[in-house]
């Protein structure tokens, strides 16, 4: 028998990780039935030339690319973001579209637009989406705000899960407001004063929260089932997809979405020890996030989309002291399960590069959006495998010309030894269409280097 | 002890810049004069910025600190400030995008620098630059934008303005995330800046040839 998992190593899991994902399960947990011998033989192709490409073991037959899109596949398909947002037929129809025009050797799933409808019955106020604070034709945009306030931090430290329901919650889904009432879980412990905790779950608001949570939950595995049967659908023909699961660096995680930009960059200043703490405090819990998604997807990348360590965005000094030691133990964390963790340097990066190299070799996958790309490659890019860089403003306005030179340009940068893959920088909307299909031609001809 | 709050403030001492206020108001001190060292503090922040020394979180941070020193002259004081500006400049983020946090650097870094920026906030429509521009005779728009979709409604609000007879009366400059000199063409604007350093020697050189 197969070793049993806590006794693998991590290069041993992510071996396991990889040959996971090259045995597609159905639903039923029966192997994947591929639309036929030539599909199946894409698939595992395409798997294997990303796995060569991540562990930097030996070298893949050739470069390959992604196609990483925002609403793009709406737009192409001739649909609106709102569209792919509330017909799950439609986002199916464009996104499965868009896969099979540009054949990529990784996709990201049709995952990106999630159910407006689900949005609406939880009255979801961090993000503005299209129809629903921004016009149908654009793509949805975070709210920032205060949503954890400036003295909450021995709130979230002492039990962040409680931090998240009673608090938390309530203020980014307008629905939950029910959820403020909740009893502490951990309370409930003997028969003496038991029943006075249920007493929340028979007043009217937090009962009508609950009937609000069971049909945002009916509509989520509505919308989870669609997506299911895409992913069946498109990794059938041949087209692997290369995210399922999500993590974030704790910075991110406070910075982006509890304590927002303004209040965290005031926290390192006026409560330094508070915000350490509460770095550490998510830690774990991003870890396990993770592993987790990957354990159940049965697929070892991970996707991290970065924000607040970027350039400008901290100094050199607050970048080492509290967004990367607490990024580290999440990466690390992944890796040693056997997770490839897939961060996105949104923006620019080049002065963090040499910080962010001290990681064993073979176990990451970098998004990199504005980074120099020949810099890149001589620091992270001994350690990790890069991918991304052509730029959202060529595809959108230049010419088919422009994006063949930016790829033959960033090929001869990156691609020497393995570890770079083809792909655009950032998540991106508009496009023309002629300038992605040149960015994949251009893959495809300047990407046969290893011969 | 004038120059303890420039310092405080420029060094981002919050406790003891905002003691100096109080003390300074107790002792029945001008609180125009006041204002003046905390502005001269904001200048060196602006240049420290600048030069590298210092990053976003210390603008955000003396951004604040100002604030509150404001907030205690404000009770005192008679006379609104005036103090001589270099020109002023409508700027806001473009139509469809709600991003702020780079126009308020770029805003910040024209204010500091002595220009008066009419902040006109995020999601702002063609129209209401055309409106600010004619009312305020403003000789600079700036347009910010972050998402991909701000590329149209740049080339948009560059259009309107030329559609409002005002384009030979104002220079248009752009900036944010994925802005470039090939967006610039695109959207007909006079000139795009990488940075806010960037928004400021162009604001300069463009009312010094005025």
């Amino acid at each position: 028998m197969a070793k049993q998992w806590k006794e693998m190593s991590p290069d041993e899991k992510q071996e396991e990780f990889f040959n996971r994902w090259l045995s597609p399960k159905d639903p039923q947990g029966n192997d994947l039935k591929f639309q036929s011998p030539q599909a199946e033989k894409g698939y595992k192709d395409r798997i294997t030339r990303i796995k060569d490409a991540i562990q930097m073991k030996k070298l893949p037959d050739r470069v390959p690319f992604f196609v990483a899109p925002s609403f793009f596949p709406a737009y192409y398909s001739g649909v609106t973001p709102k569209d792919v947002m509330y017909d799950y037929e439609k986002c199916r129809m464009a996104f499965k579209k868009f896969v099979l025009d540009f054949e990529p050797d990784g996709n990201l799933g049709a995952y990106v637009p999630g159910p407006g409808r689900f949005f609406e019955i939880l009255d979801y106020k961090l993000y503005s989406w299209p129809g629903h604070g921004v016009p149908p034709e654009q793509s949805y945009q975070a709210n920032e705000g205060e949503y954890m306030k400036a003295d909450e931090y021995d709130a979230l430290i002492d039990d962040p899960s409680n931090f998240f329901s009673n608090t938390y919650l309530p203020r980014v889904f307008g629905a939950l407001e029910g959820f403020k009432m909740l009893p502490v879980l951990t309370g409930i412990l003997e028969i003496y004063g038991v029943a006075v905790n249920f007493i929340p779950f028979g007043l009217p608001p937090v009962q009508e929260t609950y009937k609000k949570l069971f049909e945002a939950g009916a509509e989520a595995l509505k919308w989870f089932g669609e997506m299911m049967a895409w992913n069946n659908e498109i990794t059938s023909a041949g087209f692997p997809i290369v995210a399922t699961g999500f993590s974030k660096a704790p910075f991110d995680v406070i910075g982006d979405t509890l304590r927002g930009t303004r209040g965290m960059m005031l926290d390192m200043y006026r409560q330094p020890d508070k915000l350490l703490e509460a770095l550490d405090r998510m830690t774990p819990l991003m870890i396990k996030m993770g592993v987790g998604t990957a354990q159940m997807a049965g697929h070892p990348l991970i996707f991290m989309p970065l924000h607040k360590g970027a350039d400008g965005f901290l100094s050199d000094a607050q970048f080492k002291k509290f967004y990367w030691p607490t990024f580290r133990k999440v990466l690390m964390g992944l890796i040693n399960e056997g997770v490839v963790p897939m961060p996105a340097l949104e923006g620019h990066w080049t002065t963090r590069l040499e910080v962010l190299q001290d990681l064993p070799k073979g176990k990451t996958l970098w998004m990199v959006d504005q980074s120099d790309m020949a810099k890149t490659k001589k620091t992270l890019g001994k350690v990790g495998c890069l991918f991304g860089n052509v730029p959202s403003d060529l595809l959108a306005v230049g010419t088919p010309q422009q994006i063949k030179e930016y790829v033959k340009k960033i090929i001869d940068a990156a691609s020497k030894d393995g570890g770079f893959i083809v792909c655009n920088g950032a998540f991106f909307d508009q496009a023309k269409p002629e300038n992605v299909h040149a960015m994949v031609d251009a893959a495809k001809e300047y990407g046969n280097v290893y011969k | 002890m004038a120059g303890n709050l420039v310092n405080a403030l420029a060094d981002l001492k919050e406790e003891e810049a905002l003691k100096i206020v109080k003390d300074r108001l107790n002792a029945n001190e001008e609180p125009l004069k006041i204002l003046e060292d905390a502005r001269k503090g904001m200048e060196i922040v602006g240049k420290r910025f600048a030069d590298s020394e210092y990053f976003i979180p210390d603008l955000v941070y003396s951004g604040e600190i100002l604030k509150e020193a404001t907030e205690l002259v404000k009770p005192k004081l008679t006379k609104a400030t005036e103090s001589k500006k270099l020109g002023k400049i409508v700027f806001g983020t473009v139509a469809g995008d709600i991003h702020d946090i780079g126009k308020d650097i770029v805003a910040f870094m024209l204010d500091v620098n002595g220009f008066e920026v009419i902040d006109l906030g995020v999601d702002t429509p063609a129209q209401k630059f055309i409106d600010k521009a004619k009312e305020t005779g403003a000789p600079i728009v700036g347009l910010s934008g972050f998402l991909a979709l701000s590329f149209d409604s740049m080339k948009d609000t560059v259009e309107a303005i030329q559609a409002a007879g005002l384009r030979d009366k104002v220079k248009i400059m752009i900036g944010g995330g994925q802005i470039s000199e090939e967006i610039r063409k695109y959207t007909g604007a006079d000139a795009f800046g990488k940075d806010a350093m960037a928004a400021v020697a162009l604001a300069k050189k463009w009312v010094i040839a005025d």
